[in-house]
């Protein structure tokens, strides 16, 4: 193996593969070449380095600088400064918003100072699609140690000590699945990583397999020894592409080594994983429907029990985890379980990955140890309201979470606490609001999301979440009473009380959560006809005050359906008729002249 | 709707395909997958392959193929437009981003423009939530898309 | 055996342990109210999806309720099936359930006999605070079959019957969330798909969404039509059951009512299905016989096992899902396309009639007859030998129509000729009726020996597949027995691969044979009635003079006059007919 001096880390996230990040790569190699410096420096795409909102970036390794919003042109530069002449390129680091100083190294980020990486241990780190990389930070001697030195049992409990929690959403004891699938007699048994992440605004079970692979795959082995199977399934929407082709690489190159296959280490122990594809569905993200999926069927969910674990795939014994809670399997056996329950709350241990998204200035990845706050997380680590505008709400758990408001952001952050709130963990997305977002329209919004993804096996949720959706459109237009609130907060709790699955009994989350923190939201729109967010069309009109507009005719150029009149240098006005309200003229407007009303 | 008549070629690709599989039922999502991937979509005379091939009843592989979004029944346009409706596009404009492209190509959603130039869909979170609102046409991918500029981007395909 | 104990509604209840809510409440006296459950006890169906929702119950401890259909037993638990929260949470589905349901009551066809109306009654449902979209979908009518999707509650009874009971699969669950509801492949219609027409789907459906095409105007506008003879057929199944319309108890024979009805309702002659049901067994026994005598004399080319073809349901099913074995079954018609043939020949030219004048109405407990009658092979010159026919379930509701009191009729006979039949010709209503109809015959044409005692306990039965070896006089006589299509692929699976050592099989397409026919009416879930209809059936054959179908008068003397002999020319012409290929009935992009 070649011994470089420095590495170079591009982002290959998809995020920052979207803004060119291969050709960045491309070029940074190429000037590599040209300054003659092949065999000192490998240019390295790795996983998803988290901080989206500055990506694409590159990362320098030995000395951890941290260059940001990269364009491929900057490859030269890059080179020619910083490795030949070991000079920074100023332009490129990070500037501290608040000291508005560089910082060259991530580790003094704000967005990364409060974080510790446990599952994204390796995503930004190492070549994902290189396997000796993954060796190199311990990889598969978890495996090792756990197929040489213990029996399954003593494998469990340390999984059960460590305190790992489900990360799909519920939040059940990974340990304790382990075991009750371990008891449950059963020749032929399964192992099967749940990669179907379909919460809207959430990708990091994407980015742990696009950025490290093989921990998926290490847990995995991990857990068919436990359990007594020797079958691994990955279920895996078929649009991360990205994701599949390193998993695809993965598998091949763990083959090769001889951690998959038959005769595991010598040990007698055979494991292999397959791949199976989703085709887009949400509600396969539950077990139960997952497994329906994978047999070629409607991804329909069924009554539990019976629990996969007693009879699931093709009816045999089946332990299914989530791509995050595999993610984090290795370093507990390696590290231990006091290790790793020492970190987080008294009933939520370790760390949990978040989306960070929405209104706000760093929206990206992060890992954050339980019991951190909500406002720790928007304030420190994402920076705070994007365009200096005020925090309004910051939506949880995806279309099964709540929006939780000011009131709740010193809230230790915990599976029990953030149910208690009426959202819930989720898979991890978190999505801020600011004070232009209407809360009635982001329940809709989420609605409109449930409605279009509910399988239609059981009547609440099918027709329940159509009438929910249905109700809150007759708010957000101005047609609703007092007494239809009534209406939607008991059907709301019809729906979670008596739909069949984990989709129907947390879809009205989101309605009842906003009914519960922004009542007044809601009687605005039913009772005086007005969306103080200024975010319902039906609700609102865009006027220009005369008395302000300068006629500078901006806001005319950039009306999309030209429903806007007036002459240079004059008081323009709105045809209110033709507007479709898509408010481009008010975020163009440089004097502040257009309000709605 | 005129009777498609498959290409000798592909129907013949897909047997393959099934064959690699065993002919294994459980494997009908993994076909399916294949068979769209050779043509493109999956009309009728493709979902009739599969179940003969599968030996499965056609309604249950026409039930497998309406359950699941991703499978399409309608040839895409020659450019697929996406507009990614995750809740960080949403919250950053992408409904508006999505109303001006169906209002300039006059197809709803999941339509393709009559001369087959143009498709529109919505997808959930391409995760590139830093770029929020992404539109992809193709494999292209267009970061922080704002309504006026969707004309630019239709005019780039014209 | 393990038992749990717990509490229902403060009873305490003990039960085996896999028992669910439901039984166990049951079982001390308190009904749950369930709409997409149906358990088939007696023949292992059972219908749960948990969709419904609307049999949920409280189970303390737990965070929400709980679907009684589907949540077993456990030790301690204690269950309240009626707290405020159910109660609240059962009227909300409910509700939510109606604001996508049609409100067309008045005209339903199901108007009365439906189980969401019945759920509505009984929760005293009166307004709907939910509006909204309603699903809408293209009524489809087969010619025997309407799906009317706009009802349809998604309870997948009709897709567990077509895809579990019967394997014809021509229904699935399509589209997801409030778009999902069951269809044939591509929304085709009913009749371009593989459907069998065995009408199962609608035996089972709980509310309007299918139905059989009702034929009753047709009929009454035959009837008041002066320049038209308007004749009527009665099948066997159908004396055991339309009793139950009339709110008598399952099982009871009203054969002499039910002759008095239609002519009250205004049949010029009233015969009886069982007539040609004796005709059949003279051409099916003879086939039999002829098929067995050339295998006993080494003939290799003949084709046993040799298959009953009276059930137009099953005969649709092997051409549509064993073409290659169309040369298998029987070539004799069912009884009411034979009644139908003689009707129009012999018995026209008796009663001095133009065949076109002549409307032969059919009253079956089955609608593949209504297609059957329908096929262009059983029509001459484009007039059917059999014009209209009509379910039980409709002659009820004609009976009804027409303001007769039922319970108060005379019992009166069927006209003559074709109305004098044996007992072998009334059980061709049950499961195992038409192969020991034909063994009576058979037997005795085969060893010429008279028989002793005409019943057959063992051809009888409710197992799905059945074998029994009868003795002829030295010849072992293996013959097998299947009801539910699904039982009988598998018997046409063995045929297929060779490996069947059957003589003879009789198939019926609905479970239980004709007596659980889908035009009969409706069970609602409860199989015991089968079983009593069943009885019903053998009491009547057993208090009948005649028993054997060779014996019937009528009989020997059509072949006197007219037919000549079993199997011969005329009754070829008549009597018997071929297979059609309908693999690829099928038709894309419709």
């Amino acid at each position: 193996m070649t011994k470089y001096n420095s590495h170079i880390l591009v982002c290959g996230g998809t995020g920052c593969r979207a803004s060119q990040g291969e050709e960045i790569v491309e070029n940074l190699k190429q000037a590599v070449v040209d300054n003659s410096l092949e065999n000192e420096i490998q240019v390295v795409r790795t996983g998803c380095f988290g901080f989206c909102e500055k990506g694409p970036i590159v990362k320098m390794i030995p000395d951890n600088t941290f260059y940001v919003q990269v364009k491929p042109e900057d490859a030269g530069e890059i080179i020619s400064e910083h490795i030949v002449k070991g000079r920074k390129v100023e332009r490129l680091l990070y500037t501290d918003p608040e000291k508005n100083e560089h910082i060259t190294d991530s580790k003094h980020m704000g967005f990364y100072k409060k974080q510790i990486r446990i599952a994204l241990r390796n995503c930004g780190f190492i070549n994902p699609e290189n396997v000796d990389e993954y060796v190199a930070r311990e990889g598969y001697a978890a495996l090792g140690k756990v197929l040489t030195e213990m029996t399954p049992e003593e494998a469990i409990k340390i999984i059960k000590d460590s305190g790992l929690r489900g990360r799909g959403g519920g939040g059940f004891p990974t340990g304790l699945k382990w075991e009750i699938t371990h008891n449950v007699e059963g020749k032929e048994k399964y192992v099967v990583c749940n990669a179907d992440e379909g919460d809207p605004g959430a990708f990091m079970d994407r980015s742990i397999l696009e950025g490290d692979p093989h921990s998926v795959l290490e847990a995995m082995a991990i857990c068919g020894y436990c359990i007594g199977g020797n079958h691994g399934l990955i279920y895996i929407r078929a649009e991360y592409p990205l994701a599949i082709e390193r998993l695809k690489i993965a598998i091949d190159q763990a083959r090769e080594l001889g951690v998959l296959g038959k005769d595991i280490f010598g040990t007698g122990f055979d494991f292999d994983v397959e791949l199976r594809y989703g085709a887009g569905a949400f509600v396969c993200g539950e077990e139960t429907s997952l497994i329906h999926s994978m047999e070629g069927l409607r991804g329909e969910p069924t009554v539990k029990p019976p629990f996969p674990s007693v009879s699931g795939y093709k009816g045999k014994p089946t332990n299914v985890n989530n791509v995050e809670t595999l993610a984090n399997i290795p370093v507990i056996i390696n590290n231990g379980a006091e290790w790793f329950s020492a970190i987080g709350t008294e009933k939520s241990k370790g760390t949990k990955v978040f989306a960070l998204a929405g209104k706000i200035n760093n929206v990206g990845l992060i890992e954050v140890p339980m019991g951190i706050t909500l406002r720790e997380v928007i304030f420190d680590i994402g920076g705070g309201i994007k365009d200096g505008k005020k925090f309004k709400a910051v939506q949880t758990g995806g279309p099964s979470g709540g929006c939780l408001t000011e009131k709740h952001l010193d809230i230790p952050i915990d599976y029990d606490n953030l149910l208690a709130c009426g959202s819930m963990m989720g898979s991890g997305g978190m999505i801020v609001m600011d004070e232009d977002d209407c809360m009635v329209s982001v329940a809709k919004f989420y609605l409109d999301f449930t409605v279009e993804e509910s399988c239609g096996k059981c009547a609440p949720c099918r027709i329940g979440n159509k009438r929910l959706y249905e109700m809150l459109d007759k708010i957000t237009k101005g047609n609703a009473t007092e007494e239809d609130l009534g209406i939607l907060r008991n059907l709301g709790n019809v729906i979670k009380d008596t739909s069949l699955c984990g989709l129907g009994q947390t879809s009205p989350n989101p309605v009842l959560s906003t009914m519960d923190n922004f009542p007044e939201e809601y009687l605005a729109h039913v009772k005086e006809g007005k969306c103080p967010a200024g975010q319902c069309k039906d609700l609102m009109e865009y006027v220009i005050n005369p008395d302000t507009c300068v006629g500078c005719t901006l806001c005319s150029r950039v009306c999309p359906v030209d429903a806007i009149s007036g002459d240079k240098k004059q008081p323009h006005v709105i045809d209110t008729a033709v507007c479709i309200k898509c408010g481009a003229c008010m975020e163009k407007c440089k004097f502040n002249a257009i309000s709605i009303q | 709707m005129a009777e498609i008549k498959l290409a000798e070629s592909k129907v013949q690709e897909l047997k393959e395909v099934c064959k690699k599989f065993n002919y294994d039922k459980s494997e009908l999502i993994n076909v399916l997958h294949a068979a769209q991937g050779i043509f493109g979509y999956l009309p009728a005379e493709v979902q009739e392959v599969v179940a003969e091939q599968l030996n499965v009843n056609i309604a249950h592989v026409y039930g497998v193929v309406t359950f699941y979004s991703f499978f399409t029944m309608t040839p895409k346009g020659e450019h697929p437009i996406s507009i990614c409706m995750g809740t960080a596009c949403y919250v950053r404009g992408a409904e508006k981003v999505l109303d001006e492209f169906k209002r300039l190509l006059d197809v709803k959603v999941g339509e393709t423009t009559p001369d087959g130039k143009f498709s529109v869909s919505s997808l959930r979170c391409v995760g590139a939530c830093g770029l929020a609102p992404v539109v992809t046409v193709g494999e292209k991918v267009y970061g922080r898309v704002a309504p006026e500029d969707v004309k630019d981007i239709l005019a780039e395909y014209k | 055996m393990d038992i749990v104990k717990l509490n229902i509604d403060n009873k305490s209840v003990v039960v085996e342990k896999g028992t669910t809510l439901l039984e166990a409440a049951k079982s001390v006296g308190v009904e749950i109210p369930t709409l997409c459950h149906m358990k088939l006890h007696d023949m292992n169906y059972e219908n749960n999806p948990g969709g419904c929702r609307i049999c949920v119950v409280e189970v303390e401890g737990r965070r929400n309720l709980a679907p009684a259909c589907k949540t077993e037993c456990s030790e301690g638990m204690n269950i309240n099936t009626h707290s405020l929260r159910v109660v609240n949470a059962r009227r909300t589905v409910m509700e939510l359930i109606l604001s996508d349901h049609p409100a067309e009551c008045l005209t339903c066809v199901k108007n009365g006999n439906c189980e969401l109306q019945t759920m509505a009654q009984k929760l005293g449902i009166r307004e709907i605070p939910f509006e909204g979209e309603q699903s809408h979908y293209k009524e489809d009518k087969s010619p025997s079959i309407i799906r009317d999707m706009d009802k349809c509650i998604m309870c997948r009874r009709c897709e567990m019957a077509c895809n579990e009971i019967q394997t014809v699969g021509c229904l699935s669950a399509i589209n997801r969330g409030f778009e999902s509801v069951v269809s044939p492949a591509f929304e085709m219609d009913l009749e371009k798909s593989t459907c069998t027409y065995c009408g199962q789907c609608v035996a089972v459906c709980p509310t309007g969404a299918l139905s059989e095409v009702d034929n009753t105007r047709k009929v009454i506008a035959a009837l008041v039509d002066p320049s038209k003879t308007v004749i009527v057929q009665t099948a066997p199944a159908v004396r055991a059951a339309l009793g139950e319309e009339f709110g008598l108890e399952p099982g009871t024979l009203v054969t002499g009512k039910m002759a008095s009805a239609l002519r009250k309702i205004g049949f010029d002659k009233v015969f009886d299905t069982d007539f040609a049901a004796d005709l059949t067994i003279m051409e099916e026994g003879t086939e039999l016989l002829g098929r067995l005598q050339k295998h006993l004399d080494g003939d290799e080319n003949v084709k046993l096992p040799i298959l009953t073809s009276c059930c137009p349901g099953w005969v649709n099913f092997f051409e549509s899902n064993f073409p290659d074995m169309l040369d298998v079954p029987s070539t004799a018609k069912s009884p009411q396309q034979m009644f139908g043939a003689i009707a129009k020949s012999y018995l026209a030219e008796q009663m001095g009639i133009k065949r076109e004048d002549m409307v032969v109405v059919s009253i079956m407990p089955c609608l593949a007859k209504k297609y059957e009658s329908q096929r262009p092979e059983f029509a001459v010159d484009g007039n059917p030998d059999v014009d209209f026919s009509i379910t039980t379930r409709e002659l009820a509701q004609m009976i009804k129509g027409a303001n007769i009191n039922f319970e108060e009729l005379d019992d009166e006979d069927f006209d003559n000729p074709m109305g004098e039949s044996t007992g072998a010709g009334v059980i061709f209503a049950n499961t195992g009726g038409v192969i020991e109809a034909a063994v009576r015959t058979a037997y005795e044409v085969y060893t010429k020996k008279s028989l002793s005692k005409v019943d057959f306990k063992e051809l009888r039965g409710f197992d799905g597949i059945r074998a029994a070896t009868i003795d002829f006089d030295g010849l072992p006589l293996r013959i097998g027995i299947a009801h539910g299509l699904g039982n009988a692929r598998k018997l046409l699976e063995d045929v297929q691969a060779g490996r069947s050592e059957f003589h003879a099989i009789e198939i019926m397409a609905c479970p239980g044979g004709c007596i659980g026919g889908a035009g009969q009416p409706y069970h609602h879930g409860d199989t015991s009635i089968l079983k009593k209809r069943a009885a019903a059936i053998y009491r009547e054959d057993e208090g009948k003079a005649l028993r054997k179908s060779h014996e019937n008068p009528f009989i020997v003397k059509l072949y006197d006059e007219f037919l000549g002999e079993p199997c011969g020319e005329l009754s070829h012409k008549l009597l018997h007919t071929h297979y059609f290929d309908k693999k690829n009935k099928v038709e894309l992009n419709p």
